[in-house]
């Protein structure tokens, strides 16, 4: 009997202070403290051809996608994009974080995360809990919604929808307006002294994806702005 | 001394004083969830490329030193057909290369403490065995082999394993090698379906820098793929006595990645600086987009194999 009572008090203790964790009452208060500052892009794997350069058009080794999607693709033009201004195609938040480059990620407001890009002079904002409203319009960054993990390893998880549709490549693979994109960010710390930031993300796009687009990219954390070097969108490059 | 804490309450029959112990209470209260350890066993989809499509003397993204470089460009792929040479399993860096997915499984004592994580073998990678219950690794002189010698720890919710004693071995199968002396640290990073595995390679014999990896998974009730088929020999007439090799200068695919996709030799020797993004600037200007993709693979519709 007693021991039943004092087990239902830990279980309820600790579901409030899951519950709490979980809404997110204090997003700045809870952040993982590590995870502000400035982050270079560290590119070393197999898609370094995908991200370091411009891949050929219809390059689309490794995406599942559907025959509309693969239709654009290959019908890509960068001189299109230049003339109409759509340069940023390629710098939505579906396609940003692989572009090579360094972030910023400082705290805007007490609930809003702000990660700058220098590639393109992007900004997104991952607002927590009711932060924001969603939006109606949509936006190369469109609207995140962010919360702290924590199940699984813990973390940040964002969601993102309301993006204007870009580009998952450079080379013009496509996303739409009905894409939805959920990303976790860890930290790992090296023993060479190290941190590292991983941002593994899920795009789900009914209308260009056959099948959900996974990766994950890396980050490593830089004492101050050295490198920083905020550039325009590019089509070509 | 490790203080108590006193929990009365009293109902209409009966009246209870309870005195707990404070530091395990404290220590459950501010562990859980974040002191849990999570469960990984299970089979994990491929979701990325690895390198299916993989060019000779593509080494852009390792910070190779000019010992690795040299390593790396004196390998011949009819090495592969030498005797003693095929059929040997790759290591475990072959787990950032392989197309295949993942299979995890622990054994447990009898009181039910892990006491090792496996990840089962694929046609072309031993298991990984990773021990949890503390053993240190062989001495530096023991003998290494290519599954090397593994053990692991929580970092919190991360499991983080730790291999030594791996033989020499490919970081890409192009040629592209790790030596003896590597070792290779994994993160498990799991969000629900998703596991990521965040890789450090050290190599104080042919990297210059940590070779950062990270591969995702998507948890599946299906069976993973991790056989292609038995291995079968080849046998390309190479001479008994013979290793196939490149003298320095001498490897003719070093242009390959440029005559593909136009990456420069440059970058597709590798080295450090290839990792971050000032080295694009370096290559910008004589870079030219390729207007049609003729060595590109790509799965399009259909099942991925």
């Amino acid at each position: 009997m007693s021991f039943r009572f004092i087990a239902t008090i830990l279980l309820a203790i600790q579901l409030l202070v899951g519950a709490r964790a979980q809404t997110g009452g204090a997003p700045k208060t809870a952040a993982l403290p590590d995870l502000i500052g400035y982050w270079v892009s560290v590119v070393t794997t197999m898609d370094w051809r995908f991200r370091m350069v411009v891949p050929p058009k219809g390059d689309y080794f490794g995406l599942r996608l559907t025959p509309a999607a693969m239709k654009i693709a290959d019908a890509w033009d960068p001189a299109r994009d230049d003339a109409s201004g759509e340069q940023c195609k390629s710098y939505g938040a579906a396609g940003i974080m692989r572009i090579p480059g360094r972030l910023h990620i400082v705290w805007s407001d007490d609930k809003t995360l702000r990660v700058e890009f220098d590639a393109g002079t992007q900004t997104r904002f991952f607002h927590f809990g009711d932060g924001k409203a969603p939006a109606t319009d949509v936006t190369w960054q469109g609207n995140s919604v962010a919360q702290w993990e924590t199940s699984g390893s813990g973390g940040l998880k964002v969601v993102t929808t309301h993006m204007r549709s870009g580009y998952l490549r450079k080379n013009g693979v496509p996303y739409s307006e009905n894409a939805t994109m959920t990303e976790y960010f860890d930290l790992v710390h090296e023993t060479a002294g190290d941190l590292r930031l991983i941002v593994t993300s899920n795009v789900e796009d009914p209308m260009y994806l056959q099948q959900p687009y996974i990766n994950s990219v890396q980050f490593k954390k830089q004492a101050d702005a050295s490198g920083w070097d905020p550039t325009p969108c590019s089509a070509r490059w | 001394m490790l203080g108590k804490v006193v929990i009365m309450f009293s109902s209409s029959t009966q009246r209870m004083k309870i005195h707990l112990p404070l530091f395990p209470m404290l220590l459950t209260l501010l562990c859980l969830p974040a002191c849990a350890e999570i469960d990984l066993a299970g089979s994990w989809a491929s979701v990325s490329q690895g390198d299916d499509v993989l060019l000779l003397a593509d080494y852009t993204g390792i910070p190779y030193n000019e010992a690795g470089r040299a390593k790396a460009l004196s390998y011949s792929q009819s090495q592969m057909s030498v005797p003693e040479r095929v059929c040997l399993f790759y290591t475990q860096a072959q787990l950032f290369g392989g197309p295949f997915g993942l299979r995890i499984s622990n054994e447990t004592a009898p009181d039910g403490k892990v006491v090792a994580w496996t990840l089962a073998g694929w046609e072309d990678r031993a298991p990984m065995t990773i021990w949890m219950d503390g053993r240190p690794h062989p001495s530096d002189h023991a003998p290494h082999e290519r599954t090397g010698f593994t053990t692991g720890r929580w970092e919190g919710n991360v499991l983080v394993s730790y291999t030594t004693h791996m033989k020499t071995g490919f970081i890409r199968r192009n040629g592209a090698q790790h030596s003896d002396q590597a070792t290779l640290t994994i993160h498990f990073l799991r969000h629900g379906e998703l596991l990521t595995l965040a890789a450090t390679l050290d190599d104080p014999i042919y990297l210059s820098a940590p070779l950062y990896w990270s591969r995702s998974f998507r948890q599946t009730r299906g069976q993973v793929e991790q056989l292609a088929g038995p291995c079968i020999q080849g046998d390309e007439g190479v001479a008994e006595g013979v290793v196939p090799h490149y003298l320095p200068g001498q490897n003719p695919f070093i242009d390959e990645m440029n005559k593909s996709f136009h990456v420069p030799v440059v970058a597709s020797q590798g080295g450090a600086e290839t990792m971050y993004p000032e080295f694009r600037n370096k290559i910008k200007d004589g870079f030219v987009i390729i207007d049609k993709c003729t060595r590109c693979g790509g799965l399009g519709p259909g099942p991925r194999r």
